[in-house]
């Protein structure tokens, strides 16, 4: 585990920079995580990452599939949103784990 | 012997992450389409490209008429078990209904894990720039056109085609 200073805190992250604590999370965290990703925010993205973190918090399994019937987006828009991996990619900058699932 | 080249290779430890995959299914039971389709949406949420190639009795998974209709084998299936661990017995797999209620059973368990069924995987797949076709030889055999098909199928193509598209560095084709 490492810390990082990322928009001004200091966080703890794993060797791939997933972040270890989601409660250090702040919006301001996710805009720098994202730019790591190539991705400029939107309010629409702000939707993805705060439903993720709420399933997460619940203890759910995240899948794209839930995202997709989240009533926020369809997941041709979440590939949209984070390219090259909606799952991994919109999970790292929600400040969660890296999802353990196959679907 | 000696060989330079191997040698050569051996000791650059390239890391040459996977950039696309072309996967055939050939076959139409629930694990084998599953197995394809899981397969082709793994690679699509990793950034990898997938073309999806669906030939043979595989051709039900993208049939309209067949694809919610996928069943298992229970007869001569030695991995088949009922609940509890005990090897399900090929005799009783030969009733009427029974190989029905175990793909009933199978499938009711995915949809618990968040597996979709067989079409709204496609869509998933194709959501993420995945992209699926069907064999041509097989489908004139099965006598099925594109109108038979999913409307997730791309094209009717040939064994040529299929290999044309997979070209390029660092593809792998997967043979389910």
């Amino acid at each position: 585990m490492a810390t990082k200073n990322i928009a001004g805190s200091s966080v703890d992250v794993n060797e791939e920079g997933y972040l270890t604590d989601p409660s250090q999370w702040t919006r301001e965290i996710a805009g720098e995580l994202a730019k790591e990703e190539n991705i400029e925010l939107t309010d629409k993205h702000f939707e993805v990452l705060e439903f993720l973190r709420k399933e997460y918090q619940t203890g759910a399994q995240l899948t794209i599939r839930k995202v997709g019937k989240s009533g926020i987006i369809d997941i041709k828009g979440l590939y949209d949103l984070f390219p090259g991996g909606p799952l991994k990619k919109s999970s790292k900058i929600a400040g969660i784990p890296k999802p353990a699932s196959c679907v | 012997m000696f060989n330079p080249l191997t040698q050569k290779k051996m000791s650059q430890k390239e890391d040459r992450p996977l950039k696309k995959v072309c996967i055939i299914c050939a076959k139409g039971s629930i694990e084998d389409v599953y197995a394809t389709l899981v397969m082709a949406n793994g690679a699509v949420m990793e950034g990898i490209e997938a073309k999806v190639f669906f030939t043979f009795f595989g051709l039900d998974a993208i049939t309209k008429k067949q694809m919610k209709k996928l069943h298992t084998g229970v007869v001569g299936n030695p991995a088949l078990r009922m609940p509890g661990g005990i090897p399900f017995p090929t005799l009783l797999g030969i009733i009427p209904g029974v190989e029905a209620g175990v793909s009933a059973m199978m499938k009711k368990q995915m949809e618990n894990l968040d597996i979709p069924p067989v079409d709204e995987f496609l869509d998933m797949i194709t959501a993420g720039g995945g992209e699926i076709y069907a064999c041509k030889l097989a489908s004139d055999m099965f006598k099925l056109k594109k109108e038979d098909l999913s409307e997730h199928v791309m094209d009717i193509i040939t064994v040529g085609d299929f290999y044309a598209m997979a070209g390029g560095e660092n593809t792998q084709i997967i043979f389910t």
